[in-house]
């Protein structure tokens, strides 16, 4: 081959790396390794993380059970391999599977459009933001001091060059966003409430009554949904403007963190400033249905510096995953598994309930709540993690009026024996 | 139409599939719940009014039936496992199902991101291990590998320049990107409040110098290079630009997208990089699943180490490793938790793999594998640019528009040949782009079926143009009406669809 490009060596189609910029040794890495050394080198690390022992973590990520149908259809390599769907004619399995996808977002949030993904829940949520902003053509937003830390960092780093301040409301007695706070919170400038429902201490907000509140202020309401298995039971928020959801309860792993999916569901009016990607239906030369991205005019390949966001690669496969989970579960499955859920998180609190006090009761919850302690709630976690039990999330670092509270979260896979051995850990 | 020259491919039987909400009929199910072992609630009485009263119309299907839908389905698409895909800038090389395995391996797929940090040394390792030999690979200092795919790493990459040049007292107004680049460099300036100034390309394809030191000024933060830039040339000029940027207090960063040019060979930290992202899902080997997830470390200079996001994974006292939290200076956290682990886990797999060797010389087969198609094809499509190329290779379609056919029709007549088409119509600098980058993962007689149906579309495009027009003929789907999907858009399916989908 290098006869026939013309060259005599490797290093002359190197020719154009100026050679005091060209590296004159190996990389220092570990040489090259068999499959087997590999496989060996991940199962040491595999062992030094902890797996097997009771989840009684939520906060964001969520200990579902993964159907294998799942990993069975997404190792496909016409799935995993593929690229964006650029060529609509040889990319008719993702379109499509993203369809269903943006359809059942659809159906479960009470939303009318949906977009293909977003990189995950906090990202959705500080796009949704910024959506918000160029909706209303206002210059500030309020975000919910109930909405998961995590996020709220990834919402401030978004906004922070925009000019946008982001001003946060607080929480009242039960938990859920304080309205005397946001009556007074509210301004002529307010974009956007950005709240979180469930929220982080696992409470059920009143949407349709922030909604009147901030449709009265001419501002929308955004709604992130971190727990998106709660929509089996809880209802839809419907009176909101956008939804942004992370769909890791959906059958994708808790995987250290990601990867996960978020997605971005609005009102059809307001589509034309939502980020990311959208597959639409139309048909072929011979009429036959098909299906294409479509108002891609938004985006960055088009749009560039104008665009409504720079998300260019979006989470297609972690989508399909969710695909698959809801048609597992389907209409009556997700319904009965958020209903599990919320029986074990009823049983758990009435358990924990003996050992200390639990907070926000005022107000319906869903598989997550918060207990306050007499012990530190890290000292709680060392103790129980050499039981194999994984503890609640302690909430000091970032609620420290709360004191020695922890959020902690049961769901279908905690079992009956688990709860109560946990709870008699707890003091 | 004579498909005689169509060696790769052949027609089969390929089967039907409605959308799975059309297969649904009540009281089909895929799953069975373990019994509950506590007391059974009634949601209306626990939730009130917050009660959910049904779930519309998700599917109700069966186990058999998913499994056909989805794999029914996953057969129109062309993917790597399929042959060659010869996207350019998109990378599209094998991915190892090693990476697969690994990945999957109880403790890593299902550790929780908050669990406690005596719980998670395994995990901790990995993010450790790799930001220590991305560093080695790119010849920087420090690393975050928080950010989810390039995009994200470059928003990433551009709030550590603010935050960096306020504080030294000036964040700057502008931003200079050549007009070669992808469309996310000016969204992503543009997110950090950033003005976008077009710098132009020189005749070579390359930074033309006397530009940029016109335009870099103290207004400028700096400029946002791809190199090799998107036409797959070297940016010779790089210490000169460096030296320019610098010198007006600018920094210089690096989109990492053809960092599958460089690996082993040079690194950007040595040409007088500050930042740059790079593309796990491109030059690392993860897959990208039909658009993502991908996964975009970023890679920084020692000065702008305590503008990273936080966490950052650090060794403790007693030798285990941590996530610092405190550090006052950082941007904030552009993703909760700590990135795509999963991605940087086979990425981690890829490198250990390959080692030293093994990924210079992956570098040195993409490079050539690129020559080789420009060798071979630059008698029959233009070459815009002479410029020696690194890892893909730009042509026009400018000996084939005489005849009427553009680049788009081409790569729809590819199809029909049986392979993925090259990117169309990008870079914007050249007009009817035929962008292809082969990747080190073709052979060479992957290679020549490509080049064959190459030369045998560009006959047809003088003596069958009408072919190449219609193209493609041998798919599910003809080509399909992109102008009607954007200006009455369908974007979901509703119950009443159910009727006219059965025609």
């Amino acid at each position: 081959m290098l006869r026939a490009v013309g060259a005599r060596s490797i290093d002359e189609l190197f020719a154009p790396i100026p050679e005091q910029f060209r590296l004159k040794r190996e990389l220092n890495i570990p040489p090259q390794m068999s499959e087997a050394e590999i496989v060996e080198w991940f199962r040491a690390r595999a062992a030094e993380t902890g797996h097997g022992y009771a989840m009684f973590l939520g906060a964001g990520a969520y200990n579902h059970y993964r159907p294998v149908v799942i990993d069975a259809l997404i190792s496909r390599g016409e799935f995993f391999t593929a690229y964006t769907p650029y060529q609509p004619e040889i990319a008719q399995g993702t379109l499509q599977s993203i369809f269903e996808f943006q359809t059942m977002i659809c159906e479960l949030t009470g939303m009318e459009v949906a977009n293909a993904s977003m990189y995950d829940g906090s990202t959705a949520s500080a796009e949704a933001l910024m959506m918000a902003i160029r909706l209303t053509g206002r210059g500030s937003a309020l975000v919910a001091r109930s909405v998961h830390p995590e996020y709220r960092e990834v919402i401030r780093t978004y906004a922070r060059y925009q000019g946008l301040p982001v001003k946060e409301v607080g929480f009242g007695d039960n938990g859920r966003v304080d309205l005397a706070a946001l009556k007074k919170a509210l301004t002529p400038e307010t974009a956007c409430l950005l709240i979180q429902s469930p929220n982080f201490f696992g409470t059920i907000e009143d949407v349709a009554e922030l909604a009147e509140i901030v449709h009265k202020n001419g501002s929308l309401l955004v709604v992130s949904i971190a727990e998106a298995l709660s929509l089996g039971v809880v209802k839809p928020p419907v009176e909101a403007d956008i939804v942004a959801m992370e769909a890791q309860s959906f059958g994708i792993p808790l995987g250290f963190g990601g990867p996960y999916a978020g997605v971005i569901g609005t009102k059809e009016r307001f589509v034309r400033q939502i980020p990311g990607r959208l597959v639409g239906e139309t048909r072929d030369k011979n009429g036959k249905r098909g299906f294409v991205l479509t108002l891609s005019t938004r985006e960055q390949h088009i749009r560039r510096e104008k665009a409504t966001s720079n998300i260019c690669t979006n989470q297609a496969l972690i989508a399909l995953m969710a695909n698959i989970f809801m048609s597992i579960y389907g209409r009556q499955g997700i319904k009965e598994l958020a209903k599990q859920n919320l029986a074990k998180a009823a049983y758990a609190r009435q358990q924990f309930a003996k050992h200390g006090k639990i907070l926000f009761e005022g107000a319906p919850r869903f598989n997550e709540f918060v207990m306050r302690t007499k012990e530190d709630p890290y000292v709680i976690s060392h103790r129980l993690a050499d039981k194999r039990i994984i503890a609640g999330f302690p909430l000091i670092k970032f609620y420290p009026e709360l004191g020695n509270a922890a959020v902690w979260c049961c769901t279908e896979l905690n079992t009956r024996a688990q709860i109560d051995l946990a709870s008699g850990e707890v003091r | 139409m004579r498909d005689d020259k169509i060696t790769k491919a052949t027609t089969h039987i390929s089967q039907n599939e409605g959308l799975i909400f059309e297969k649904s009929s009540p009281g089909k199910k895929a799953y069975r719940l373990a019994p509950l072992d506590v007391p059974e609630v009634d949601e209306q009485q626990l939730l009130g009014k917050a009660a959910r009263q049904d779930l519309g119309n998700l599917p109700e299907v069966s186990e058999v039936e998913v499994i056909r839908h989805f794999t029914r389905m996953s057969t129109w698409n062309y993917a790597v496992d399929h042959g060659m895909y010869p996207l350019g800038s998109c990378t599209m090389k094998y991915n190892p199902r090693v990476n697969e395995f690994v990945a999957r391996l109880d403790g890593l797929a299902n550790a929780h991101p908050y669990q406690p940090e005596k719980a998670s040394q395994g995990a901790l390792r990995i993010l450790k291990a790799l930001s220590e030999q991305l560093i080695e690979i790119t010849g920087m200092d420090a690393i975050t590998l928080q950010p989810a795919a390039g995009a994200h790493g470059e928003l990433t990459g551009i709030l550590l320049m603010r935050a960096c040049l306020e504080s030294r007292g000036d964040a700057r107004k502008k931003i200079l990107i050549p007009d070669s680049a992808h469309g996310t460099n000016p969204a992503t300036a543009a997110m950090v409040g950033y003005q976008v100034e077009n710098l132009s390309s020189n005749q070579q394809g390359q930074v033309e110098l006397s530009a940029l030191e016109a335009q870099m000024n103290q207004d400028v933060a700096g400029l946002m290079l791809t190199n090799p830039n998107t036409l797959g040339v070297f940016d010779q000029q790089i210490g000169r630009i460096a030296e320019i940027v610098h010198a007006k207090g600018g920094l210089l960063y690096m989109d990492g997208a053809n960092m599958n040019a460089l690996v082993g060979k040079t690194r950007p930290g040595d040409f007088g990089v500050d930042v740059m992202h790079l593309n796990l899902h491109k030059t690392f080997s993860t897959p990208h699943g039909g658009g993502g997830p991908g996964s975009g470390p970023v890679a920084c200079k020692k000065f702008m180490e305590p503008f990273l996001p936080v966490p950052v994974v650090i060794e403790r006292a007693d030798g285990t490793l941590g996530f610092e939290y405190n550090r006052p200076q950082a941007i904030g956290r552009v993703r909760m938790f700590y990135g795509n682990f999963g991605m940087l886990v086979r990425a981690l797999a890829y490198i250990m793999a390959n080692g030293p060797d093994g990924l210079r010389q992956t570098t040195e087969d993409a490079v050539l594998n690129a020559n080789y198609i420009r060798k071979r094809l630059e008698s029959t499509y233009d070459l815009p640019y002479k410029t020696p190329s690194m890892h893909e290779v730009v042509f026009s379609d400018k000996l084939q528009q005489q005849y009427g056919v553009k680049t788009g029709d081409i790569a729809k007549r590819l199809i029909d040949y049986g392979f993925h088409p090259y990117t169309v119509s990008f870079p914007l600098v050249v007009h009817g782009a035929l962008m292809i980058e082969p990747t080190e993962s073709e052979s060479k007689e992957e290679l020549d079926s490509f080049i064959d149906a190459m030369k045998a579309i560009a006959e047809e495009c003088e003596k069958e143009p009408a072919t190449v027009l219609n193209a493609p003929h041998n798919t599910r789907l003809s080509r399909l009406d992109e102008v009607t999907a954007a200006r009455k858009p369908v974007l979901r399916w509703k119950p009443q669809q159910a009727k006219t989908a059965a025609e």
